[in-house]
């Protein structure tokens, strides 16, 4: 039986093999993040990237928001309602037209699973005449860039079955899915039905390879021509390959440490600072993430624009005064050297997880710098899930991750979220700042720029000061390109591998 | 004594076997993934929807859909009855029916299996029986060496080895992906390399006993030729233990290949398997575990019937 099934696969594989080759060079890209679901809550962010499926709202390598399948979009005088207009002629890969039902059927659908829309104060969508309409209960200006996440792009209907479960990937991009093997490969081909400038690419695929090792080495080959994610090895031996040209783009991820403010050992502002003064970034970003420019010197880095404070004066390393902070707080070294206060010795709980390599180092580099200062860190490698959990529970001490601010073009979202009232999950943690609350909620209701800098800047100077959140280094993300592939843009953002915009060198 | 077929009687065992192997697997695995530590919850959602979008609300909405707030006996019995219509369920973590990606998965496994196999037999028999004539002999020693040597070599170390050989320098094969039978030959060699590090010594020492064996001397006096000797008996008895290991390797090669599945990017269902546990992906793991369970069924029932083909003696009563 199976020596039978064998021989189909083979059969399939070769077929598929030779529909492959179309008139152009097809593009293969490898990149870390497997695919295994036609639900767009869970793998949007891979089928994003791959231009399958599109947004309302479309945003450059800048973010700067552009129109996608809706053309303009407009809120009410009172903030309450938004209507967008959504472009006409538009085609799904199957053939059905794109319109107002269908776009609003799939963002009820994102609205209602976990995602983005999730958080923002929608009371109800709705299909207009050629337009969808979203009422809220409070004004929310970054709603459109809301609009720009890969759990909100917009599937057809006859991707869902009618039990409404998701069961192919439909879309209105300039690539139509022509095969799909979960987790770890799609292939794609251009969709000549495109409401927008046909691609020069025809086909391409896209290759799911979880090891760092495994992808460089498909760099080298020359088996993939886009590669994304490199080990610091793998990138310094493709930097001298000559078919191949890497870089490496600044995004807006931070790795950062999720202090338990309430802990009684870390309630007050000074030992959070005493933390921070004791790591020593720029040996973390040297030795282990290897891009030393990346030190973080605030939470919000250069990409992020708006959000990063240039009058902030830049995060330290001082080991003595760390320990002056703590000596203040009435720590005193016992006999082994880690403090003690009130028959209390200073020991602390780091969660952290291995999905990213680079974590449980980091994690390790810290046991030993605040060792320095007396303080004994238990590092707990786990699943990342555990960090969440611990937030509820409120068993979290400190906790060790990376933090994406670029989620959405504008992150007013993702921070208030981390930094709203009672904090989050992945944010602050026992820290009461209510000013700063009511500052987040501001900075989402209106789109004044000047108002908006006015908050952002109290919220960001409150988070240099008082630590919540302290960051470690910021992220280059890793690429290596073919050399003969032109007009490649890595996007910062992370919401598109630009195969539309790229071209084989003639 | 009654007289049952004894084809019929090997596949009503068989047959029965495999409903109890799928009776125990599946209460197993579930009780096993029930004991785990951690919040299946708060595991699945992660699985789902990735550190960039899973928190606390999401692990709450994943606990209503699935139901995990139900108590264990009643999600067990559940699965059960939909297994008694042959229903595998839905992945928790994709929302994917599990029969359909166990039919991938399984597929591509089998595919590296067998080429793997393949590669193993085409080295390993004429090498245990060049050492096997001559025990002690330049072939037999420098094959020992050769296949500790592989032998030590952990998989992972081994397949590198062999794409920055055979496909960044001589780019004759491609590095990783399945798009193509060019893309099975690596990972096949790679594991193929190090099954026959082990059944050539197999091989060897079967031909060994038999080339010793009282028999073989009778064979000799009776007039048969050296040749004849050989094919006729040495190597069919020393095949016997040789399929049977075949076939052991077999089911190791189909679950046991993770770090090479990883290495190659193959999706196969050892890769399917570990990321269904780390994802506490209940119905995905009792699926596979069951499929597995049933394939071993399977791979005994082939090999008894090889070996009766084999072996005439066990057809006789």
């Amino acid at each position: 039986m199976h020596l039978r099934s064998s021989a189909a696969l083979v059969a399939a594989v070769f077929l598929s093999l030779s529909q492959a080759f179309a008139d152009t060079k097809p593009v293969t890209i490898a990149a870390p993040w497997e695919v295994a679901s036609y639900d767009v809550a869970v793998s949007g962010f891979a089928i994003q990237k791959l231009e399958i499926l599109e947004n309302l709202v479309d945003a450059d390598e800048n973010g700067v928001l552009e129109p996608g399948l809706a053309t303009e979009w407009a809120a009410s005088d009172d903030g309450l309602t938004w209507t967008f207009t959504l472009r006409k002629a538009v085609k799904f890969h199957d053939g059905t037209d794109f319109d107002a039902a269908s776009a609003a059927l799939a963002l009820r659908r994102a609205w209602q699973q976990p995602g983005i829309l999730e958080k923002a104060p929608i009371t109800a969508i709705e299909a207009g005449d050629g337009t969808v309409i979203f009422s809220l209960s409070t004004p929310f200006a970054a709603l459109p860039s809301l609009l720009a996440h890969a759990t909100t792009i917009i599937p057809a209907p006859a991707s869902f079955d009618t039990d409404g479960k998701p069961v192919a990937l439909i879309g209105t991009g300039p690539f139509a899915v022509e095969k799909f093997t979960p987790p770890q490969s799609i292939s794609v081909t251009r969709f000549e039905g495109y409401w927008g400038d046909a691609p020069e690419i025809e086909t391409a695929s896209y290759l799911a390879a979880g090891r760092a090792e495994t992808r460089a080495l498909l760099a080298e080959s020359g088996d993939a021509d886009i590669v994304f994610s490199l080990d610091p090895a793998g990138f310094s031996r493709l930097s001298a390959v000559d078919t191949v040209k890497t870089t490496a783009v600044p995004i807006p991820r931070v790795v950062t440490l999720k202090v338990n403010a309430a802990h009684p050992f870390l309630d007050d502002p000074r030992a959070r600072q005493a933390l921070s003064l004791a790591m020593n970034r720029k040996g973390i970003a040297t030795a282990i993430t290897r891009f030393p420019e990346s030190v973080a010197s605030q939470l919000f880095p250069p990409a992020l624009n708006m959000w990063h404070n240039t009058s902030l004066s830049p995060l330290k390393h001082d080991v003595e005064a760390a320990k002056a902070l703590l000596a203040e707080l009435g720590w005193a070294a016992g006999e082994d050297g880690i403090l003690v206060k009130d028959g209390d010795r200073f020991a602390v709980t780091l969660r952290t997880f291995p999905d990213r390599p680079e974590l449980p180092l980091i994690a390790a580099a810290l046991q030993d710098m605040w060792r320095e200062i007396g303080i004994e860190l238990t590092v707990d490698v786990n699943n990342y899930s555990m960090i969440p959990q611990g937030h509820q529970d409120g068993s979290l001490h400190l906790a060790l991750y990376a933090r994406n601010y670029g989620l959405t073009p504008d992150p007013v979202g993702t921070v208030l979220q981390d930094f709203g009232s009672a904090g989050g999950d992945w944010g602050a943690m026992g820290w009461d700042r209510p000013d700063v609350a009511e500052a987040l909620a501001r900075v989402a209701a209106t789109d004044d720029e000047a108002a908006r800098a006015a908050d952002i800047a109290l919220v960001t100077k409150a988070i240099q000061d008082e630590l919540p959140l302290i960051p470690v280094v910021w992220y280059q993300h890793t690429v290596s390109v073919a050399q003969d592939l032109e007009n490649v843009i890595i996007d910062p953002l992370q919401r598109s591998y630009g195969l539309s915009e790229m071209n084989w060198a003639k | 004594m009654t007289q049952t077929n004894p084809f019929i009687a090997a596949l009503a065992q068989r047959g029965l076997q495999a409903v109890v192997v799928a009776l125990i697997v599946g209460i197993v695995s579930f009780a096993m993934m029930q004991a785990l530590p951690g919040d299946a919850a708060y595991r699945i959602a992660a699985g789902r929807y990735g550190y960039d979008m899973m928190d606390a609300a999401s692990a709450e909405l994943v606990r209503q859909e699935l139901g995990l707030d139900r108590p264990f006996w009643a999600q067990l019995l559940q699965w059960l009855g939909a297994l008694a219509t042959f229903d595998l369920g839905q992945s928790a973590v994709y929302g994917t029916p599990v029969i359909d990606e166990i039919a991938t998965q399984l597929g591509y496994s089998l595919l590296l299996a067998a080429g793997a196999v393949v590669v193993s037999v085409l080295i390993a028999v004429p090498m245990g029986i060049a050492a096997g004539l001559r025990p002690g002999g330049l072939v037999d020693r420098v094959s020992l060496g050769i296949s500790i040597l592989l032998r030590a070599i952990p998989a992972f170390a081994l397949g590198v080895v062999l794409v920055l050989i055979f496909a960044v320098q001589l780019k004759l094969f491609p590095v990783a992906g399945f798009r193509g039978p060019q893309h099975l030959i690596l990972p096949s060699l790679t594991l193929g390399l190090g099954l026959a590090a082990v059944s050539n010594r197999v091989v060897r020492d079967a031909v060994v006993e038999a080339m010793d064996a009282e028999w073989r001397l009778f064979a000799r006096t009776k007039g048969l030729s050296a040749r004849l000797t050989l094919v006729r008996h040495v190597l069919r008895n020393a095949s016997l233990p040789v399929v049977t290991y075949v076939g052991v390797q077999m089911a190791y090669l189909i679950e046991g290949v993770v770090i090479v599945e990883t290495v190659f990017a193959w999706p196969g269902i050892g890769h399917a398997l570990v990321h269904a546990i780390f994802g506490r992906d209940i119905a995905m793991v009792q699926g596979t575990a069951l499929a597995l369970g049933l394939i071993y069924v399977a791979l005994n029932l082939v090999i008894d019937l090889a070996c009766r083909a084999i072996d005439p003696r066990t057809r006789a009563t």
